[in-house]
């Protein structure tokens, strides 16, 4: 009888092992899996290798292959489609620009803002009243958030909050927010950032609570201001739980879809494309789908790093959330 | 309660430690509250909004309904009836219940074989079942519009069923595992050593047991699938199928800034989500943090 434990991430602490009467029953483990490993199999990962598969070809209307054409998908993607990185501008524009700069800011600000408001909620008594203002969008639809923001960024001042305080407040002329290339995925990021700052803020707020108290005091009669406590000991110790939020954001931006599909549709022009609207819409506009299958895969080597980094996690800390 | 969210200093004792207590921390106070007012304005307005005749919506911005308030229920009216969000609602049920419980069953089923069944190759499955967690939908996508066409289940709701179960089963067995591995195991062996067999552990002694993470999951499920667009946009094709997601958007194409409409639609679209979250906020903040792998 082996007494190897289960290797590696998912099995169970080492050194302890099933005992006999729970080796004879493998089978039925199978059985137990079947429904989930069949399903898995015929919907996730038969047609993500169809869809590498996909990506190689051209497609009828019908989604029929109808030719093949080699890495040319991709070579058009990254040379001569505009909508989806165009290089002729410094700096440059297109769908997988606007991703990084989504990446970048919301991913930033989201995290800044959560912890920022967890820092400074820990301190007031009306602390859990607060952080249900601020994570209550994040029950919310992304199709509700879109029609929410769209009503605050309407550009007359008599309907639009934002152009009423730039006008009633400052008496500026109307900015069309969603209308402009130079201001929409400012806007659209600003309204997301509103929308998923509640998630960095209660992750960030439940690993603060676990510091234990013994080490602020200590610190504190050692003559530690508000802010060396903060920056010598909250922060080191909150930077785990800040990569994972990052990791979850950063995700979320490769996927974003629903905001921008509801509140811009890309527009104007492209300026707003990303990478999942664009592949819909070369699905479902276009009809091509060798190309948006070209999109997806682009899509999934994107999150491959940030999935290996998530099961790496799961492997050091032996799993139990 | 108080002591442990002051949780900065001791509190001053004497009146006039208090008060400058109070003095310095004023501008986090008021960094808090223009903070508030940031996240509440947004939807804030909208719900106002749903509630003022369509005239005054046009004429006048809602916060002057503060001094000056019609109120009105007439916006649910049409919305519901004319603009179809009435069925749109139980389309939207339709298609969140069964997309809840198929992963939920089938996912915690493979996760108790997982957990407490050795079988060959376990740990490499529920590796691969992980990995497949952060698979974006898009890559399926071509694929199975093509096969639901072919099965000719495109035109129900059997497809996008069956999409959300599939893509919603890694977070569930990942979950659930984790859940399950952590139950006591004396309990687990001492009823297979009475002769219990693995459907019926797993029915009568590891389900009751897990109710908080069953709940967990079923509620970040239940709401992933309930805000859903994206999979609504592809596999519904019916009109009179749409769940509400899909109609609002499509009514802010028709409707373009006909607010009286599309904010009452929004609020009905976030009535349910919202009821959840204050019903049952404590699972919901488990499940949302569990689900932050996806």
């Amino acid at each position: 009888m082996s007494s190897q434990a289960a290797p590696g991430p998912v099995g169970r602490p080492r050194g302890r092992r099933l005992p006999e009467i729970f080796k004879r029953q493998g089978w039925q483990g199978l059985l137990f899996i079947l429904p989930a490993v069949l399903l898995l199999g015929a919907l996730v990962a038969y047609p993500l290798v169809w869809t590498i598969v996909y990506s190689f070809g051209d497609t009828n209307s019908r989604l029929d292959i109808v030719n093949w054409v080699g890495f040319d998908n991709y070579k058009r993607l990254f040379t001569t489609d505009k909508v989806f990185l165009n290089r002729d501008d410094f700096p440059p524009e297109g769908a997988l620009v606007n991703n990084l700069k989504w990446a970048v800011l919301y991913t930033t600000f989201s995290l800044a803002l959560g912890l920022l408001i967890a820092v400074l909620a820990a301190r007031v008594r009306y602390e859990s009243i607060l952080k249900a203002i601020i994570f209550v969008p994040m029950a919310i639809a992304a199709t509700a958030v879109a029609i929410i923001w769209k009503f605050v960024y309407e550009p007359d001042p008599d309907i639009g909050v934002a152009n009423a305080i730039l006008h009633g407040g400052f008496n500026l002329d109307p900015i069309v927010f969603i209308g402009r290339a130079d201001t929409v995925n400012y806007a659209i990021i600003f309204a997301y950032v509103w929308a998923s700052t509640g998630f960095a803020m209660v992750v960030l707020s439940a690993a603060l609570k676990g510091i234990p108290e013994e080490i602020i005091e200590a610190a504190r009669t050692d003559g530690a201001n508000e802010w060396h406590i903060f920056r010598r000991i909250q922060f080191p110790l909150l930077s785990l739980p800040m990569a994972v939020v990052t990791v979850w954001l950063t995700i979320n931006v490769i996927k974003l879809f629903d905001v921008i599909y509801v509140l811009s549709r890309g527009g104007p022009g492209n300026s707003s494309e990303v990478i999942a609207t664009q592949m819909f819409d070369e699905l479902f506009q276009n009809g091509e789908g060798g190309y948006a299958s070209a999109i997806a895969v682009v899509m999934l080597l994107l999150v491959i790093p940030l999935m290996i980094w998530n099961i790496s996690r799961f492997r050091s800390e032996r799993v139990v959330t | 309660m108080s002591a442990a969210t002051e949780a900065v200093g001791r509190p001053p004792t004497t009146v006039s430690g208090r008060l400058v207590r109070f003095i310095a921390r004023t501008p986090v106070h008021l960094g808090l509250l223009a903070i508030a007012v940031i996240w509440l304005v947004p939807t804030v307005g909208l719900a106002i909004t749903s509630f003022r005749p369509r005239d005054d919506i046009h004429a006048t911005g809602w916060w002057t309904s503060f001094t000056d308030f019609s109120f009105t229920l007439h916006n649910y009216d049409l919305v519901l009836e004319n603009a179809k969000m009435g069925s749109s609602f139980v389309n939207s049920i339709m298609i969140t219940v069964p997309s809840t419980l198929l992963p939920l069953t089938i996912g915690a089923a493979a996760a108790y074989a997982f957990s407490w069944i050795r079988f060959p190759f376990r740990d490499t499955i529920f590796l691969m079942i992980v990995a497949l967690m952060v698979v974006p939908i898009q890559m399926a996508l071509v694929p199975l519009l093509r096969l639901f066409r072919d099965l000719g289940i495109a035109d129900w709701y059997v497809g996008i069923w069956l999409a959300h179960t599939a893509f919603g089963l890694p977070l569930a067995v990942f979950l659930l595992r984790n859940f399950f591995i952590t139950l006591p195991r004396d309990l687990i062996e001492a009823a297979r050593v009475d002769g219990a067999s693995n459907v019926r552990i797993f029915l009568r002694v590891v389900l009751p047991l897990s109710v908080p993470a069953l709940a967990s999951y079923a509620i970040f499920q239940f709401l992933w699938v309930w805000n859903d667009l994206l999979m609504a946009l592809i596999f519904i094709t019916d009109s009179d199928l749409f769940p509400m997601t899909k109609r609002i958007t499509e009514m802010q194409g028709t409707y373009g800034a006909e607010y009286h409409l599309l904010a009452s639609g929004a609020f009905l679209l976030m009535i349910v989500p919202l009821i959840v979250f204050f019903a049952l906020q404590r699972y919901f903040v488990q499940g949302l943090l569990a689900g932050s792998v996806k």
